[in-house]
């Protein structure tokens, strides 16, 4: 927590100014063209509403991945804090579980003000749109997780990994997540790949909150499923920190 | 050296440490050392990169499980009581792993937290140890914007924080200027006044000199020889030693006159080393036999000629 006062400023621009300019220009911009063509496909929502939750998960997930990796990879190798951390009465499960902690609750607020974006934007759905923030989290913490004990696993190629990762992993799960189109407007082929992504699970229960349409049963698996992939996550990368800092 | 009324801090018996690393081979770091520490004490592991000395430091630290033998630390298993026996420990890694974007001060702070400690005392205890490491006046200077030297005063004084039973310190002083160096020695001589139980490593038969009571000399992950400094010299060495230069290709044929003269000769690259009791004498029988060094010096045997006695090699390539 204490390494993020100093970026709290610039934290807070980002976390408003990149909603305002997400739904400025998909929303307002594509919206218009989507919604000339009717909007039956996206549940009869607009395409801006259609969006904004998986805009917010999508955002959430962008925070995650820089957190978990990047920036706990340096407290490992380069600034090597953790070593410091872990020389006392604080275990490597500790600092796992300081860390799950501290980007979650990083997370949280990020996701409050995408939030309050939407909400002036008047495509924040109805009062149960409000459990977007805590979904948002869950969702990119159950990639961020793994994230995690990938961090403190890999060594000398940590930038290329990343680059990997972000490439072939977070940018395409963005893309075809249900984000900015229903996974049924993808051939059937590549749709079960859909259903493999984090996001997918958490962009259809966002957008289930803010607007409804989710059987009880489905909200059930696609919970399931994140929490699932989460406590997996969380015990390997405990795992992973101790024998990276305990060797 | 456990006699009766002493107590014992560290003991290590046979202990090993093995790295399985990538391609299957293994790396025997540390391949049976004993070791035993008394409180009170400065003791050191004198030894050449690669000795084992870090590898055999994290063990102690509990921050390393050993692969082989037994070892205690305030009368504890690491294996078993990692978490009670660091909170009696200070440690200065070989690395520093200084909080970069906080304030010397906060890093006091937050260090002293990890102890659990409530936050009053965290922060007369930050108070008290910005002056031990002589940094009041940069108290609030960010840790980016200090020199090394400061850098590692903050990382000893960091590792005080809770009043550690024994104060474990990996190569304190390498990398730092000869000024820096014995500002450091200083404050380390300091603590060790005050009673502080001190263990540290280093490459730096100076270091180890001046600051240790007693010291294992270590090499290729075993140890190799123990004692007080002094005894080690007069175990290992002579007394004194002469040491000839000589213009680069003319040593060849000194070695043979000089081979005579003394009790024991090293052929180092660069000069050559006679051993003896008397080195203005021997000096003098030099001269006598008519060799005809660039330069001569007769000084004290240091650690330095001990560990080349017993391994073959200089400390510090
Ligand atoms: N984590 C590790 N994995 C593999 N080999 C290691 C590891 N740590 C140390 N070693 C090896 O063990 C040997 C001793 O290293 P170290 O304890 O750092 O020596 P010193 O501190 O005396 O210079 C070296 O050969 C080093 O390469
Ligand atoms: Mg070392």
């Amino acid at each position: 927590m204490r390494q993020w006062r100093p970026y709290f400023v610039s934290g807070l621009v980002e976390a408003v100014g990149g909603p305002a300019l997400y739904l400025l220009a998909l929303g307002l911009g594509m919206g218009t063209l989507v919604n000339r063509n009717g909007s039956a496909a996206l549940g009869g929502a607009s395409y801006v509403a259609y969006i904004a939750p998986a805009l917010l998960c999508a955002a959430a997930l962008q925070i995650a991945f820089s957190e978990c990796s990047f920036a706990t990879f340096g407290r490992i190798k380069w600034r090597r804090t953790l070593w410091g951390i872990t020389a006392t009465p604080i275990t490597p499960e500790i600092a796992a579980d300081a860390h799950v902690m501290f980007i979650s609750t990083r997370l949280t607020l990020s996701a409050v003000l995408y939030y309050l974006v939407l909400l002036v934007f008047g495509v924040a759905g109805g009062p149960a749109g409000v459990l977007m923030i805590p979904i948002a989290v869950l969702s990119a913490m159950a990639v961020g997780v793994w994230i995690l004990a990938l961090s403190a696993t890999i060594d000398d190629d940590a930038a290329v990994v990343f680059n990997l990762v972000m490439r072939f992993g977070i940018v395409p799960a963005t893309l075809f997540s249900a984000s900015f189109f229903p996974i049924e407007q993808l051939p059937w082929v590549i749709r079960p790949l859909a259903w493999l992504s984090p996001l997918w699970h958490g962009n259809e229960l966002a957008r289930d909150a803010a607007l409804g349409g989710l059987s009880a049963w489905r909200v059930a698996l696609h919970l399931a499923v994140l929490l699932a992939l989460f406590v997996a996550g969380f015990v390997v990368a405990r795992h992973r920190f101790r024998s990276r800092l305990a060797s | 050296m456990t006699a009766e009324g002493v107590e014992t801090i560290i003991a290590a018996r046979g202990l090993t440490k093995s790295f399985r690393v990538k391609g299957g081979e293994t790396v025997h770091a540390v391949r049976g050392v004993d070791v035993t520490v008394c409180r009170g004490e400065a003791f050191g592991f004198l030894g050449p990169n690669g000795a084992g000395k870090s590898t055999t430091m994290r063990m102690v630290a509990c921050t390393s499980p050993r692969t082989g033998g037994e070892l205690t630390i305030l009368g504890r298993d690491p294996d078993t009581d990692g978490v009670a026996i660091r909170d009696r420990l200070g440690v200065v890694p070989q690395q520093d792993n200084l909080d970069e974007d906080l304030t010397v001060r906060e890093n006091l702070y937050i260090y002293a937290r990890y102890f659990g400690y409530p936050r009053a005392y965290c922060r007369a205890k930050a108070a008290e140890l910005v002056e031990f490491a002589q940094l009041t006046d940069k108290a609030e200077a960010r840790v980016s914007q200090l020199s090394g030297g400061m850098q590692r005063r903050l990382t000893i004084a960091r590792a005080l924080v809770n009043d550690p039973d024994v104060l474990l310190l990996d190569e304190p002083t390498t990398g730092l200027d000869p000024q820096a160096r014995h500002v450091l020695w200083d404050r380390l001589f300091r603590l060790k006044q005050s009673g502080v139980t001190l263990v540290l490593t280093t490459h730096y038969m100076d270091e180890a000199e001046q600051l240790c009571d007693r010291l294992v000399v270590m090499d290729g992950g075993l140890i190799a020889a123990e004692g007080s400094p002094a005894e080690l010299i007069a175990q290992y060495s002579t007394r004194e030693v002469v040491e000839l230069r000589f213009t680069p290709g003319e040593q060849a044929a000194a070695e043979d006159a000089a081979a005579a003269l003394a009790a024991r000769v090293e052929v180092l690259p660069d000069r050559l080393l006679l051993y003896t009791d008397d080195g203005d004498e021997t000096l003098a029988a030099v001269t006598a036999a008519g060799i005809a060094p660039l330069s001569a010096l007769v000084r004290r045997s240091t650690l330095e000629d001990v560990f080349l006695r017993l391994t073959g090699r200089s400390l510090v390539d």
